[in-house]
């Protein structure tokens, strides 16, 4: 393979405990912890390791979002990445604008296969890849937690509810990395070092010929309807007997 | 009236709960009507079941060697030949709804709403974000259609007491030879299915090895119920993936849940929100798990477990 697309979407970190804003318009992301979000590092590392097995020859990685990208993309080319892309905008497009927008960066490298996170941990849409696969006249590999490349096409291991399934699918392909795909390797101080002199390139949105699309609006934003915290029990005797008060037995 | 175009899930013999779900989901739009979809190698039992769920009017039966193993590059280009006649496209937020419906709503043109856990006016629902922390409301666009996962834990099955017409449908789509099924590996066990049963044990990684996994098991066998476990116990390799439960495994629904040795991580609480009884067993009393229990234990899973499992006989 000469080339794989690795998408990184730049994400308020998994440890934070999200909150609803007071007024219901959004959720507070001023000033929180922003991560890579961890489907995509282990896109990434996937990436990684196929050019490492010498099965590839570049590693792409691309951000749409705003300019604090460039710290995620950073973080990619810490990690191995050859070399980055910003496509700058001001908010992050809705699922398909982000889906288009891949399109045009596909367009422009020829990658043979582009991986993508199953799903961003923000939004949880889990769209994006299987948008970019419809557009591209592709095939996909969602939830994907073994590779196994033989000659022009790529064996899937997915997980899916029932257990695993395994399709075959001829390249180029979009595949989404689901958690058991590989562990990411942890950055090292030098290769931060070194990731500051590798290309980060930056493309304006709208230089990119992305086709509006029927836009999802979101109205209002609320927290979860809360679980009380329930009864204590000392044994097993008092949790059986809880149980049985609830006609749960 | 409010076409509503329903794909099924299967696993080729007989129909996923999840439809069942979503049918109640489609049923709360006003003037609904569902039609469900059975995309098989040999749809006529699928269909069948699906003709007998409540407030289906039609049931499309479409067979084609190809569908075996309902890849989402098959599937696809056909239910989007079927879909102009169509105001919304349902399918399940399960691993074949996520897979199959951004694929149609690419090819479709439109955005697509993940994973609806409530309907609030023809175009209006709710749909949780950041592992459940929050919940937002969205709006479709109108004039183009809905295409829409439903989040099946947030809806209870409708009936099975009607007998809907089904009418073998032919598509005409392009289909593509780019991408293969070979084969699914799917844990048989004689357990309850975790996603449909009214009682779930689960365990963590205070579990310690597949071995001592036998603690919950038996216990379940006891209460005839579901096993689960924590991405830790699945990560460590004390059960296979099917078996997770939260943001990035199963979203489940039971009647009782009994989490033991898991610490409560917001990904694993996602997964149970809507459980009716939450009862947590912890060595660690200051667990998040206990937050959300509606009962809870503070003691040694390792005492504790056998002990009500031999209080339960
Ligand atoms: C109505 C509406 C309003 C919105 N308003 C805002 C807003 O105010 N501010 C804002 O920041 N966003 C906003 N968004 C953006 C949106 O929420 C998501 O960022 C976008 O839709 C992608 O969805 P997802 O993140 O859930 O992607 P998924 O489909 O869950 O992502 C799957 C994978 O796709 C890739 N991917 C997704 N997005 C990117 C990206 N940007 N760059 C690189 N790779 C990517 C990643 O590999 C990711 O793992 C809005 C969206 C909608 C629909
Ligand atoms: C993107 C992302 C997605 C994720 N998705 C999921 C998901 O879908 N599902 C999921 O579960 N996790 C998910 N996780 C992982 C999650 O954050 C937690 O790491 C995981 O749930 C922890 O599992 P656990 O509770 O078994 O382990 P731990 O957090 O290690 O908890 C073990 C608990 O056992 C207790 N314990 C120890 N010994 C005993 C004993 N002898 N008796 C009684 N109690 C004992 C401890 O007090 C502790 O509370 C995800 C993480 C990320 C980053």
């Amino acid at each position: 393979m000469e080339k794989i697309l690795v998408g990184l979407k730049r994400v308020v970190d998994y440890n934070v405990r999200v909150r609803v804003k007071g007024d219901g318009s959004g959720v507070e992301t001023e000033g929180v912890k922003m991560s890579i979000n961890p489907f995509d590092e282990i896109a990434l590392e996937e990436a990684l390791r196929i050019k490492e097995r010498g099965e590839a020859n570049e590693v792409v990685v691309v951000s749409i979002g705003s300019g604090e990208a460039q710290q995620q993309l950073r973080t990619g080319l810490a990690m191995g990445a050859d070399r980055a892309i910003l496509v700058e905008t001001v908010a992050t497009p809705d699922p398909l604008s982000c889906a288009h927008a891949l399109l045009e960066i596909v367009k422009r490298e020829n990658p043979e296969l582009v991986i993508l996170g199953k799903q961003a941990i923000d939004n949880d849409n889990a769209q994006t890849g299987q948008m970019l696969a419809a557009l591209w006249g592709r095939p996909q590999g969602t939830f994907a937690s073994k590779l196994e490349f033989n000659g022009g096409s790529v064996r899937v291991t997915r997980e899916v509810d029932a257990g695993l399934d395994v399709i075959e699918v001829d390249l180029p392909a979009v595949i989404t990395a689901d958690l058991r795909l590989n562990e990411p390797r942890y950055v090292k101080l030098p290769d931060i070092m070194k990731a500051k002199k590798k290309p980060l390139d930056q493309i304006p949105l709208a230089e990119l010929s992305v086709p509006d699309s029927p836009a999802i609006a979101e109205t209002g934003f609320e927290p979860p309807a809360a679980r009380e915290r329930g009864i204590m029990v000392d044994d097993v005797a008092g949790l059986v007997g809880a149980l049985n008060d609830k006609g749960l037995l | 009236m409010a076409k509503v175009l329903l794909i099924a899930e299967h696993d080729g013999t007989s129909l996923n709960p999840s439809t069942a779900k979503c049918v109640a989901c489609a049923a709360e739009i006003s003037g609904a009507e569902i039609e469900v979809a059975v995309f098989a190698e040999s749809a006529g039992a699928i269909a069948a079941q699906a003709a007998s769920l409540d407030s289906v009017s039609r049931v499309l039966s479409n067979e084609a060697t190809a569908n075996r193993g309902a890849l989402a590059a098959v599937l696809a280009p056909q239910i989007v030949a079927m879909a102009d006649s169509y105001d919304y496209i349902f399918g399940p937020s399960t691993t074949f709804g996520k897979d199959l419906m951004p694929r149609v709503a690419a090819l479709l043109g439109v955005n697509q709403i993940s994973d609806i856990m409530s309907v609030e006016g023809e175009r209006v629902f709710k749909r949780p974000i950041y592992a459940g922390s929050a919940v937002v409301t969205v709006e479709a666009p109108a004039g183009v259609p809905v295409v829409a996962t439903i989040r099946t834990a947030s809806f209870r099955a409708v009936g099975a007491g009607n007998s809907a017409p089904v009418d073998a449908v032919d598509v005409s789509a392009d289909i593509p030879d780019h991408t293969r099924f070979i084969a699914s590996e799917t844990g048989k066990s004689d357990r309850p299915d975790l996603q449909s049963a009214s009682r779930v044990v689960a365990g963590g990684r205070a579990l310690g090895s597949e071995e001592n996994f036998d603690l919950i098991y038996k216990l379940a066998d006891k209460l005839e119920a579901g096993v689960g476990a924590s991405r830790a116990a699945v990560d460590a390799g004390y059960v296979p993936n099917e078996m997770q439960v939260g943001q990035t495994g199963r979203i489940i629904a039971p009647d009782l849940y009994i989490a033991i040795g898991i610490s409560g991580a917001i990904q694993h609480l996602t997964g149970i929100k809507d459980a009716g009884t939450i009862v947590a067993i912890n060595k660690d009393e200051e667990a998040p798990i206990f937050e959300v229990a509606d009962i809870g234990l503070v003691g040694d899973l390792f005492n504790v477990v056998p002990e009500l499992t031999e209080a339960l006989d």
